[in-house]
């Protein structure tokens, strides 16, 4: 026979060695990265560009756009001496002010490596309640960067953009029936910003009947942005108290009423994940005492296609494309929040809006609004809206139709009934016995052992593999966890989390020491937050070299 | 359903395990009267994946983009290249779905991104901090005036001419609710700004002066003596910046003496998108950090003493302090930060000095062609790249009808301030690096006959 | 000298017209580690119950009442670069400020020392 000449016998090795500390750091695909500003220059770029036409037209104008793949050369600046060098007022920026360039290829292998310490719905559940974390199709990617919508400047005249203005009109048809509410302002930016533009026009609507009031009601179990919102557009702002059972205290509101409050902001379904089952009596009463009724549409994934808020009498309410229509939550955005208005309000509404005339569609801004929308409350932000949300948000839309929105609604009210039921006697449900949930199950942290808290139970999960649920919202309950599966879960994802969660809690209660202090295998353990905002670091610095011993 | 993962076989399980005889039973909380038996009537059901990129598509082709044509369009949106790669990395699922980092344990990729972007602002607009972002230039340009309220204690804001026209209507608008009075005017076709005026108009009831860097005409007026002025007189000084590029060849505001400067960031990755979504760049000195609104990424150690970052300062936001919050903002761009970050990565300095000295180069070479068509007179002395022409015409039909022959010339003055007069024979040019020297010829050759 | 505890768990030390304000062992107890304090400028007029300073922690901002009416004579100046006074020492070093009171009897509302441990035993 031949002799194994290379010596390549593989064979499992002594599995009982523990590991050793690497050099890099590094855990085999765990990588760490450094900051850009300790792995890149000044110097570098990973961007060539072709020479500017100034290039040699005065003293000391040689290097201009002259520096790429010369590393060597002195950064590019324009000096001031010399006739017709430039332009900038004398204003030339000379000294060097620290941002550092990376190669192409260095560039990409950073991201990368960033984006694999991430957690996203595309590796696995993403339960935070309130937030909506579904599927994100990629078809809704793809439409959104066809050039004809991509590459499109606001600012053109609107006979070259009649296909963009159209995406914008028929999204705000589709917003309009599923809401059945007559009229819809496309151009916040967010849900909060949205929240801003209902509490404007409501504003807006009081005023012009000579009534401003001053206050706004909002539940305590609201989202922050409710009374941040009403704050922020000058009013006073007060609690209304939920009843036992987690929805509004009618009574109590209705006792609250009068001639000073502006309008009451409800979320509905609520955030401990009820259909707010007097939503209809409660405009009535508010309306009766001649206030609005804004809603907060964060939770509207719940009833999209089964239950029109304009048949609940709802005023104004946002609607997040970033949570019920799929839009990508983009590790914290960009959102877009279109604003629904009852007949009431209509009138009211900001600019710019979309309408279809003989002619073609029409963008209405300031100059032509006087016609017939003279009571408009003017403009929220500059340009027309979140253009490139309103491309997937159809296209997702379009993919599911009605039949499929209504299917949306279903699977995910299921799903969380399924999570809250599957979870009797694991965890507490305060609000259990209240019937069914909506599309999110809300737990709180009673009969967890003694120092273990929803802390744990959270930092647990991430152990097991999922981004925990919402904690400690919201504020109504002790240690509350709010749990949203949405319908692009399959039964066998759910029963999976549903284990890993039973079993987090049972370790909770059974105060398994280790608990406290996972996470164990994420990129990181427990982050020190006091330090953070203690000694605010919010931005790098280069570190202070030590002088050199004499 | 393609999306909906589960099967009626699943559906029929899950609500045996629930208790409930049929999906109605989970919605019985709903009053009947608002319930609906089928599909919401006169709305289409679902299609085909195929079939929605078709409709799509044909929407699309009903648009002139800008590649298709010379295009001189700016007025705080710009056309520039973006490198493949940044639209390739932020469409990687972690980045792409991933949400607001709040466990940051598995959250480090956004969060040391976010630190990093936070860095690369405040570098280029030469302030100690800058926060994670905001929806755009024109809400931060509101927060900034918010927040010099909450600074100064103090309600007037004197806002330079020269701002966007955009801009100065969201602050007008939410002016008209929180009682902030407001000292705006309209720009004159002249190539001074307005500086001298403002320098005047400041006194101690100001609370800061908002100008626009280089501003909405395309000038540029040096910041310091305003800066000095206000800090005088107990005001801040807001600086806005709607065109990011320009910083990698003048100097920055917060380097001139500005306290808090804002702006728009759309022109460094995110592309045009016919207006949104953008990024709004916010950041101040140091001194003002607890009353920025927004969020803040910090830097800390974890458990075993590795460098991390989380999200701090958190007490400022709505969802902890509620109506005491600084803003109601609740998000940030994050998306559209990490294309601008990456972007910024990969020019570095020397990127983002050649970019902007072509920028500029080719502005300068514009502006002399066009200044030479019979009709048309430069208004600028100082420009970036972007520039102001009085055509002898007005500009509004102009624009229309260059855009008829497939030129998309740039922003007429009749758009962004209609009923003007004063203001309606001027035409904003922006030239950026994707403007060949074919385009500028093609514009020279449409103004020429347009205005014959 | 004589101390006085609020319901909100504020403890306020009388010395003449003299009071200084800090809140109790208990208080800094529930609201964890101590980030930040903003306590009210000189020669501000405080009305009983008014907003008076504030104390955040990472994840809890919260506000702290002025226990009676008075001037503001300064705030604890070793809170800015030392917040943690608040949770290390709450009842003395970690004080947030002296007043002048306007009305003496409005102590006379206030809990002793023994009254406060009754009602934070229910709590």
């Amino acid at each position: 026979m031949s002799i194994n000449q290379s010596g390549w016998k593989p064979a499992i090795g002594d599995t009982q060695a523990p590991a050793a500390a690497t050099y890099t750091g590094n855990r085999a695909l765990m990588l760490e990265e450094a900051l850009i500003f300790e792995i890149g220059d000044t110097r570098t770029t990973g961007v060539d560009f072709s020479p500017s036409p100034l290039q040699g037209r005065g003293p000391g104008r040689g290097e201009v756009g002259a520096s790429a793949g010369d590393e060597n050369a002195p950064l590019p600046t324009l000096s001031p001496e010399g006739e017709r060098a430039n332009r900038l007022g004398g204003l030339e920026r000379t000294a060097s002010f620290g941002l550092p360039g990376l190669s192409e290829p260095e560039t990409v292998r950073h991201y990368t490596r960033l984006s694999r310490q991430n957690y996203a719905i595309d590796l696995g559940l993403f339960p935070l309640g309130s937030c909506t974390m579904k599927h994100n199709p990629r078809l809704n990617e793809k439409v959104a960067r066809m050039p004809g919508f991509a590459d499109l400047h606001p600012l053109q005249t609107m006979d070259t953009v009649q296909g963009a203005l159209g995406v914008i009109h028929e999204l705000a048809h589709w917003l309009k029936t599923l809401t059945g509410m007559p009229a819809v302002a496309m151009s916040p930016k967010a849900g909060a910003h949205g929240e801003l533009c209902g509490l404007l026009a409501i504003r807006s609507a009081l005023e012009a009947r000579g009534d401003a009031r001053s206050v706004i009601l909002v539940p305590e179990s609201a989202h922050g942005t409710n009374p941040a919102t009403a704050a922020f557009c000058g009013y006073g702002v007060e609690n209304i108290p939920a009843t036992a059972e987690g929805r509004v205290d009618l009574a109590a509101l209705t006792a609250r009423l009068g001639p000073d409050v502006a309008a009451v902001m409800i979320t509905n379904p609520n955030t401990c994940g009820l259909f707010e089952r007097d939503m209809k009596a409660i405009s009535d009463v508010v309306h009766a005492a001649g206030a609005l009724v804004y809603c907060d549409g964060a939770n509207f994934n719940a009833i999209v296609g089964r239950v029109r808020p304009g048949d609940l009498g709802i005023d104004a309410m946002h609607i997040n494309l970033h949570k019920t229509f799929s839009t990508p939550h983009g590790g914290g955005g960009p959102g877009s929040g279109p604003v629904v208005f009852s007949a009431a309000l209509a009138p009211f509404a900001p600019l710019p809006f979309v309408e279809k005339t003989d002619a073609g569609y029409v963008l209405v801004e300031e100059e032509t609004a006087g016609e017939h929308h003279a009571q408009n409350f003017g403009r929220m932000t500059a340009f027309h809206g979140q253009m490139g949300m309103f491309t997937r948000a159809l296209a997702y839309i379009m993919s599911h139709g009605a039949d499929g929105l209504r299917q949306v609604a279903e699977d995910a009210v299921l799903n969380a009934n399924y999570i809250l039921r599957s979870l009797d006697g694991v965890l507490d449900a305060p609000f259990g016995a209240s019937g069914p949930c909506m599309h999110e199950a809300l737990f709180a942290d009673d009969g967890l052992a003694e120092g273990f808290s929803t802390l744990d139970i959270a930092k647990g999960l991430i152990d097991e593999g999922y981004h925990p649920m919402t904690v400690y919202f919201p504020l109504v309950v002790h240690g509350a966890m709010l749990v949203e599966p949405t319908e692009t879960e399959s039964k066998a994802a759910l029963d999976q989390f549903i284990g890993a969660l039973r079993s987090v809690a049972e370790r909770a209660k059974a105060g398994d020491a280790a608990l406290k202090s996972a996470p164990h295998f994420a990129p990181r353990r427990r982050l020190d937050e006091t330090l953070a905002a203690r000694k605010p670091v919010l931005v790098w610095k280069e570190p202070v070299v030590a002088e050199a011993a004499e | 359903m393609r999306y909906l993962p589960l099967t009626n076989e699943d559906r029929a399980a899950m609500l045996a395990r629930i208790g409930a005889s049929s999906i109605d039973d989970l919605f019985v909380d709903v009053p009947e009267a608002a319930r609906l038996s089928g599909p919401i009537a006169g709305l289409p059901n679902h299609a085909s994946e195929m079939a929605v990129e078709r409709h799509m598509a044909k929407l699309a082709r009903q648009n002139l983009s800008a590649g298709e044509a010379p295009f001189f369009l700016g007025a705080g949106a710009y056309k520039h290249h973006v490198p493949a790669s940044v639209d390739h990395l932020i469409q990687r699922g972690e980045f792409l779905t991933a949400y607001t980092p709040y466990q940051p344990e598995i959250a480090q990729g956004t969060l040391q991104m976010l630190f990093e972007f936070q860095t690369q602002v405040a570098r280029l607009y030469g302030c100690d901090v800058a926060n994670a972002s905001m929806y755009d230039g024109s809400t931060a340009c509101w927060e900034a005036i918010v927040m010099a309220r909450r600074v100064t204690k103090r309600g007037k804001a004197l806002l330079s001419s020269g701002l966007h026209p955009h801009y100065v209507s969201v602050a007008e608008t939410m002016a008209k609710f929180t009682g902030d009075a407001l000292q705006t005017a309209l720009p004159t076709l002249s190539a001074e700004t307005d500086a001298e005026a403002l320098l005047e108009a400041i006194d101690r009831d100001t609370s800061c002066v908002v100008v626009q860097y280089p501003d909405i005409l395309g000038r540029i007026a040096d910041l310091s003596a305003i800066a000095a002025r206000a800090h005088e007189h107990g005001a801040l000084l807001i600086a806005v910046v709607t065109e990011p590029v320009a910083l990698g060849a003048l100097k920055a505001p917060g380097d001139m003496g500005a306290d808090i400067v804002v702006g728009e960031g759309q022109s460094i990755g995110v592309g045009l998108q016919f207006g949104g979504p953008y990024v709004g760049l916010f950041a101040c000195q140091e001194r003002f950090v607890r009353q920025m609104p927004g969020r803040l990424c910090g830097e800390t150690v974890d458990a075993e003493g590795k460098r991390g970052f989380v999200l701090t300062l958190s007490t400022r936001e709505q969802h902890i302090r509620r109506e005491k919050a600084t803003s109601n903002i609740c998000t940030n761009s994050g998306l559209c930060a990490l294309a601008f970050s990456i972007h910024m990565t990969l020019l570095g300095e020397r990127g983002l000095r050649d970019l902007a000295m072509l920028n500029h180069g080719l502005a300068v070479q514009a502006a002399e062609t066009l200044a030479a068509v019979p009709g048309v007179e430069l208004v600028n002395d100082s420009f970036f790249n972007e520039f102001t022409l009085k055509l002898s015409k007005e500009a509004r039909p102009v624009v229309r009808d260059l855009a008829e022959r497939g030129i998309l010339a740039g922003v007429s003055l009749g758009r962004l301030y209609p009923g003007a007069d004063a203001l309606a024979h001027g035409l904003i040019v922006a030239v950026t690096e994707t403007t060949t020297s074919e385009d500028i010829a093609a514009l020279a050759a449409g103004l020429k006959e347009a205005l014959a | 000298m004589s101390r006085y505890f609020t319901e909100d768990h504020e403890w306020i030390d009388v010395d003449g017209e003299v009071g200084t304000v800090g809140i109790t062992e208990y208080a800094q107890e529930q609201l964890g580690d101590i980030v930040f304090v903003e306590v009210p400028e000189e020669g501000k007029e405080l009305a009983k119950g008014d907003d008076a300073a504030v104390v955040e922690s990472v994840k809890a901002a919260s506000d702290i009442y002025a226990p009676v009416s008075g001037t503001v004579l300064e705030g604890n100046s070793d809170l800015a670069d030392e917040p943690a006074l608040v949770n290390t020492s709450p009842e003395e070093d970690g004080w947030f400020f002296k007043l002048t009171l306007s009305d003496a009897e409005e102590l006379e509302g206030l809990m002793d020392e023994s009254a406060y441990q009754a009602f934070v035993s229910k709590l």
